[in-house]
């Protein structure tokens, strides 16, 4: 799966849970760039990610993922 | 590679075929009522963590609170965690039940002031109904590892009696309807198996705090929400995620937000009487293994003997439970009348037999003609039904032409039919009295009476040939829990479909100027019990009483008991120097049989008679009262 692949997963994740079709996600996207995705719609979408790979992240990789990019990188990681 | 996280199980949803599509479909610009009942089709199958939160998201946007065939309930959470991210799919499941559950999610640790303080937003709110979601957390902290049974016991009852007093506040100022969330075990081990045997290890705390919280609600009257028994049932992995709780202090995981919420749509459906009532069995394959037609009787597989045929016995074992808690079983099969009741007659292995089964249809006609003559016979409404059939084609059939009946997507492997039926939780109670331990028996006992009436000659001598006699009186102590069983299950002879918590109806009791009458029908085969309850409440206008609600059990209808029960509340009124009575009708989509209801006792048209959508007032002066006639007589006062 490419880095594109997971992005494009990401963004449909995020526009149902933000209800906002205009949410394309790149690599190094930072939460705060897109609205409303505050700490509670972090939680979601962590949640939802991993239900959707079928992964669980570790809470220290959680809390310090600098942007998308690093949750893409981590996902690989996990997958490999 | 780490492991996927795991998630409840709610199999007995089908899966959605395309749920992205078709809640964008669902979302084309069309009227609100159209996309709402869209959306309420969509909620029928199983969704996960996103796609409960994205149906919520399409319904949020409809911005309804009220809806035609809608039951709309405001609903407050007060909880010691974080709970936001089960509104949603509260929100969803109610939309399953056609439930609109507007949720108030209180501060997080705030319950006790939100309770507390009669300015708290929850009072704005004006909660219906509120649910405590607490952690057992701040108990266990205060227990020492050392304590004793005494000291655990001492601490225990302490917070209870906190809760109680709580509970108790909570239904002064809302007179709302109180669900308390059992607590989750969420302790870990430290003695290992030794740690049932440490009265102070966190897992006795927290099973000693659910063993006082049950008595506790059992006094108060409290219905519960026991997410302790379905987290162990799950496993706790599926129910609790330890980075949730350091992220968020989310106590519920995520992922079991959906069967929360169905959890908790399952009680409020349950309060309005729209749990189901009958459970609707296919044969071959179902309640047997093999086809009867082909292989015969002594070809089906059912007993003792084989494993096969042992799990075919352990389904009927489950519906014959289920019968002695108070569910209807019909039969609907496509066989030969004579061969499938000759299996249950005389197959000596069967466990469910003819006279467990209150409507038996075997023929060839389409399952959706017998579903709905199924209904009809039982006198409930086809959304109270519950097929059961292996056959995914039969299944899918009945879901697109009768979405209103539940149909679990029964699993492959017939030793998993009754942890689907159970999971399923379609007949989640609110009560349970000796008189759903003998439903079943009333409905063989009316098919008797059907009988009779078959052989006379007219409704008259039918009903003259009933001996026929009525118990009246006050609502009693005795008969409480029937008589809140009444009101809140009742959907056809339901003139306002109010509904009354128990409080409520203790509440009306205490009321010097209320007259409250209860109604026992006996007749020659036997006793009906308390089937019918009115509730007259002053107007504020000098000696008028309104018949705030009155409904009557559908087992008796076409008895004239209602003519009898209205002579018997004018007599008693009149005693208390009433002149006048009002009276409404309420339409809803299934209390249209008695639409006609006061017109036929008597009662005049008020001057604004359409006060709104189907609602009509009535009035009835006593003084120009005609006893009705009727065929039942009086058999005293009391329960």
């Amino acid at each position: 799966m490419t880095d594109q692949d997971i992005l494009t997963k990401f963004d449909g994740i995020l526009r149902g849970l933000l209800l906002d079709d205009s949410i394309v996600l790149a690599m190094d996207t930072q939460r705060e760039e897109v609205p409303n995705w505050d700490s509670f719609n972090y939680i979601n979408f962590i949640v939802a990610v991993e239900l959707e790979f079928g992964v669980k992240f570790k809470i220290a990789d959680i809390e310090s993922f600098a942007d998308v990019g690093a949750i893409v990188t981590q996902l690989k990681n996990m997958a490999a | 590679m780490s492991v996927a996280p795991r998630s409840p199980n709610m199999n007995w949803l089908p899966l959605p075929p395309n749920l992205r599509e078709d809640l964008r479909a669902a979302m084309d610009p069309s009227n609100p009522v159209d996309r709402l009942e869209k959306l309420a089709s969509l909620a029928a199958y199983r969704l996960g963590f996103l796609e409960s939160v994205q149906l919520d998201q399409a319904f949020g946007q409809l911005n309804l609170k009220q809806a035609l065939g809608f039951l709309s309930i405001r609903l407050a959470i007060l909880s010691s965690s974080t709970v936001d991210h089960l509104a949603p799919a509260i929100r969803v499941a109610g939309l399953r039940r056609r439930l609109l559950i507007d949720v108030h999610n209180g501060g997080f640790g705030q319950y006790q002031q939100d309770v507390l303080d009669p300015s708290s937003l929850l009072h704005q709110f004006a909660p219906q109904v509120i649910l405590f979601s607490l952690s057992a957390r701040e108990v266990i902290g205060n227990v020492p590892l050392t304590a004793t049974l005494e000291d655990v016991d001492g601490i225990v009852l302490k917070f209870i009696g906190e809760l109680r007093s709580l509970w108790r506040k909570a239904r002064e100022t809302n007179s709302a309807t109180i669900i308390q969330q059992t607590f989750v075990d969420v302790t870990d081990t430290l003695f290992g198996s030794y740690d049932r045997l440490v009265p102070g290890a966190p897992m006795r705390v927290v099973a000693r705090l659910n063993d006082r919280l049950c008595e506790a609600a059992a006094e108060d009257g409290i219905l519960l929400l026991d997410i302790a028994r379905v987290s162990e049932r799950d496993g706790i992995e599926a129910w609790f995620d330890a980075r949730r709780w350091f992220q968020g202090k989310l106590e519920i995981a995520p992922q079991a937000a959906p069967l929360y919420g169905d959890f908790v749509a399952r009680i409020l459906a349950a309060q309005h009487g729209l749990s189901k009532k009958c459970l609707v069995l296919d044969l071959d394959n179902t309640l047997w293994g093999g086809v009867l037609g082909d292989d015969g009787l002594e070809g089906i597989v059912v007993g003792e003997g084989s494993a096969t045929g042992e799990a075919y016995l352990s389904v009927q074992r489950y519906a014959k439970q289920l019968k002695e808690a108070g569910v209807i079983l019909a039969v609907c099969s496509k066989n030969d009348l004579e061969a499938a009741e000759t299996a249950f007659r005389t197959h000596p292995e069967m466990l469910l037999r003819r006279s467990d089964i209150s409507a038996f249809l075997a023929n060839w006609d389409d399952k959706t003609e017998n579903l709905k003559t199924i209904a009809a016979r039982l006198n409930i409404g086809i959304d109270s039904l519950v097929f059961v059939d292996d056959n995914p084609v039969e299944r899918a059939r009945i879901r697109q032409s009768l979405p209103g009946v539940a149909v679990p997507e029964l699993p492959d492997d017939v030793a998993l039919y009754v942890r689907c039926l159970s999971d399923a939780g379609y007949f989640e109670a609110v009560t349970f009295t000796s008189e759903d331990r003998h439903r079943t028996d009333l409905y063989t006992a009316n098919a008797e009476r059907a009988a009779l009436l078959g052989s006379a000659q007219s409704m008259d001598d039918f009903l003259r040939g009933l001996d026929m006699s009525v118990v009246s009186g006050p609502f009693t102590a005795l008969d409480h829990t029937r008589i809140v069983q009444l009101f809140s299950k009742t959907n056809q002879f339901n003139a306002t479909t109010r509904r009354y918590t128990s409080e409520e109806i203790n509440h009306f009791v205490k009321l010097p100027n209320v007259l409250t009458l209860q109604f026992r029908l006996l007749d020659r085969i036997g006793d009906n019990g308390l089937v019918s309850a009115m509730i007259l409440r002053p107007t504020g206008e000098d000696q008028v009483l309104e018949i705030d609600n009155w409904v009557m059990s559908c087992r008796v209808f076409g008895r004239g008991l209602e003519f009898e029960a209205m002579n018997i509340a004018v007599e008693a009124a009149r005693h208390l120097g009433i002149k006048r009575f009002i009276a409404e009708y309420i339409a809803t989509p299934k209390n249209n049989v008695i639409s006609a209801l006061y017109p036929s006792l008597g009662f005049a048209a008020a001057s604004d008679p359409e006060v709104a959508n189907g609602t009509t007032r009535w009035f009835l002066n006593l003084a120009d009262y005609a006893t009705c006639q009727s065929h039942i007589a009086r058999a005293g006062v009391g329960s």
